[in-house]
């Protein structure tokens, strides 16, 4: 019964991406596909930092940075010419047990790079062991401190990848081959996969809301709440908190990294804006709006802001915007958008004149 | 052996000595009550019996095991649990989401079968829930088992509190002042409830500031005064302890 009332937001979920992608066919307007698929690699983002803030309760303003992780990894590894190195042990070693390809680049020279499945994992890995060895000293930090630690994180990430050759500087990197999944089905940003990407999007995204609802409804995730309620009690009753935190941020850390990674494939590219301060604070805005313990209204809110935000109707006002949501949202919706009742709001909001006329009468 | 042992605990803040040199032992299955004027350091001695604050000399041992130094999820493993004088419930969670958090360490689906909904923590799930219900039950607050706490009256945060700590099986129970903002009708049906709670063969170690719930149900008390234990005794001698009354009343001039 729980079970049931668990997933059928789930297939609503579903339905409504089929139907989307059904109007956009008949209607010939399947130009959205793009941003919504876009959006929704950024929505796995926004819920593994869901589950992280609004469940764990602890903050993080460097998820760009393991999304800028992922992606550039992969997209790395999965692009550079190892040929001029071939000779080198490693890419001996890496050859021999399978994880490189030789391709031909866009003049036809030969290319050897990594598998983008092998890159993939590498790159996953990678920001998962990031997060577990900054994780273990960060996560003692509490509120604003840690809030900067992690901020701090992000800014790391962003001048790295913005200064390093390999990662393109400036430039980031392009030309990322696609990611064959399954033998067909291919992540990339070609035209005529646009549908199939789509799809493979959201079956990310439903994977991981599944995912995450089982965490959130199970014994883990009470302790996660119990730490958010309250941490020093939550010890005393036995959990083990620092490791719990650890955790949750690895997992949060590698939901954005597997999300780079798709978005990198899918782009064909990723480039430094992606690692930026303010990707971090707009994933932070959204699962503020969204109404931090809320897993659904973080993935709506994720949808539909990204969506707009990709559309271009902020224009170039674009981290503005989110700016001033956050600042709105802290101040007058902290529960989150979709948990205020109007009407409760307009009461209040009319009382306060009710008194200060029945006052004036009064005194008058 | 006894079951709980502290021995020369030493803890100060900066200057202030907040428990000086103390030693005590707790008997199985007895009441003990630690008593003290305010700032006598009650509070400071859990913390430290607990692992919430590390002492700067002195041991505890618990079950024969030294504890001092050990995480109090560690100390809250071997079977010793605890309530807080300022209620810490976990707000944003309903009062059965709260004492099935108590059922943590008797229980062990970790990230992985919990994120895969893996079908043998269902059963799991089933059973901490019914024990967490029956907790909920023996407080009287199983009506409000789908309220969030914050909703709650003080008295039934109590007892959701209490509930919690009893979820998790104890060996033994720190009450850290069960009776603060309660009025005497609740006050008497907590004595009852700790004494109920002893005679499951619960070990129970409260501070307390109502004195006669601390005279009815005690077996013994320990008294501190400045952080230094001056007295530790039956109930009735503890009444005509002189130091203790000058301690509480004052020199008679």
């Amino acid at each position: 019964m729980d079970l049931l009332k668990r997933y059928i937001p789930v297939l609503f979920l579903l339905t409504v991406v089929v139907a989307i992608q059904l109007v956009t066919h008949f209607t010939e307007t399947t130009y959205y596909l793009t941003q919504l698929t876009m959006s929704a690699y950024y929505s796995v983002v926004v819920i593994g930092l869901c589950v992280l803030m609004g469940y764990g309760g602890q903050i993080s303003l460097g998820h760009a940075g393991f999304f800028a992780i992922g992606g550039y990894l992969a997209g790395a590894l999965a692009t550079h010419n190892l040929l001029p190195i071939k000779d080198h042990a490693l890419v001996v070693f890496c050859n021999k047990i399978g994880l490189l390809v030789v391709g031909k680049n866009l003049y036809g020279s030969d290319l050897l790079t990594f598998e983008p499945w092998a890159a993939c994992i590498i790159a996953v890995l990678a920001a998962g062991l990031i997060a577990f060895a900054i994780g273990g000293p960060v996560l003692k930090l509490k509120g604003h401190y840690l809030a900067m630690a992690t901020l701090g994180f992000g800014i790391i990430i962003f001048r790295v990848v913005l200064a390093s050759a390999y990662f393109g500087e400036a430039d980031g990197i392009s030309e990322v081959p696609g990611f064959s999944l399954f033998p067909g089905i291919e992540v990339s940003g070609s035209f005529r996969a646009r549908t199939l990407n789509y799809y493979i999007a959201w079956g990310m995204v439903i994977c991981g809301v599944v995912l995450l609802l089982n965490l959130i409804h199970s014994r883990v995730g009470r302790a996660l709440r119990s730490i958010h309620g309250a941490e020093e009690a939550a010890n005393a009753m036995g959990v083990n908190t620092a490791r719990y935190k650890l955790y949750i941020f690895v997992l949060s850390a590698v939901f954005a990294a597997f999300a780079g990674v798709f978005m990198t494939h899918y782009n064909g590219g990723i480039g430094p804006s992606e690692a930026g301060v303010m990707k971090s604070v707009r994933y932070v805005a959204i699962v503020a709006v969204g109404g931090m313990a809320n897993l659904w209204g973080a993935l709506i809110m994720g949808i539909v802001l990204n969506f707009l935000s990709l559309r271009g109707v902020f224009g170039s006002y674009d981290d503005a915007v989110f700016g001033v949501i956050l600042i709105v949202i802290m101040l007058f919706a902290p529960e989150g958008i979709l948990k205020i009742n109007p009407w409760q709001k307009m009461k209040t909001f009319f009382a306060l004149f009710v008194k200060q006329d029945n006052k004036k009468a009064a005194e008058g | 052996m006894a079951l709980l042992e502290v021995k020369n605990l030493d803890r100060h803040f900066g200057g202030l000595h907040a428990v000086n040199n103390v030693s005590f032992t707790v008997e199985q299955g007895m009441i003990k009550a630690v008593i003290g004027p305010n700032g006598a350091g009650k509070t400071t001695l859990f913390n430290l019996i607990a692992g919430n604050l590390p002492a700067n000399s002195g041991t505890v041992y618990f079950n024969s095991m030294k504890i001092t130094g050990r995480k109090p999820y560690q100390i809250a493993s071997l079977g010793l649990s605890r309530t807080y004088q300022n209620i810490k419930l976990f707000h944003g969670m309903t009062a059965l989401e709260n004492v099935m958090v108590g059922r943590h360490t008797r229980s062990r689906a970790g990230f992985l079968s919990g994120m895969l909904n893996l079908p043998w923590t269902w059963h799991e799930e089933r059973k901490i829930k019914a024990k967490a219900m029956e907790y909920l039950d023996l407080l009287g607050v199983a009506d409000s088992a789908d309220t969030e706490v914050s909703n709650l009256s003080f008295g039934q945060q109590r007892g959701v509190e209490f509930a919690r700590a009893l979820a998790t099986e104890p060996v033994l129970l720190l009450l850290d002042e069960p009776a603060a903002g309660l009025n005497i009708y609740e006050t008497a049906e907590i004595g009852r409830l700790i004494t109920r709670i002893r005679d499951s063969c619960i070990t129970v170690l409260l501070v307390e500031h109502d004195m006669s719930l601390v005279m009815d149900i005690s077996d013994e008390i320990v008294v501190l005064s400045f952080g230094e234990k001056i007295a530790e005794d039956i109930p009735q001698n503890i009444q005509q302890n002189e130091e203790v009354v000058r301690v509480y009343l004052g020199d008679e001039g």
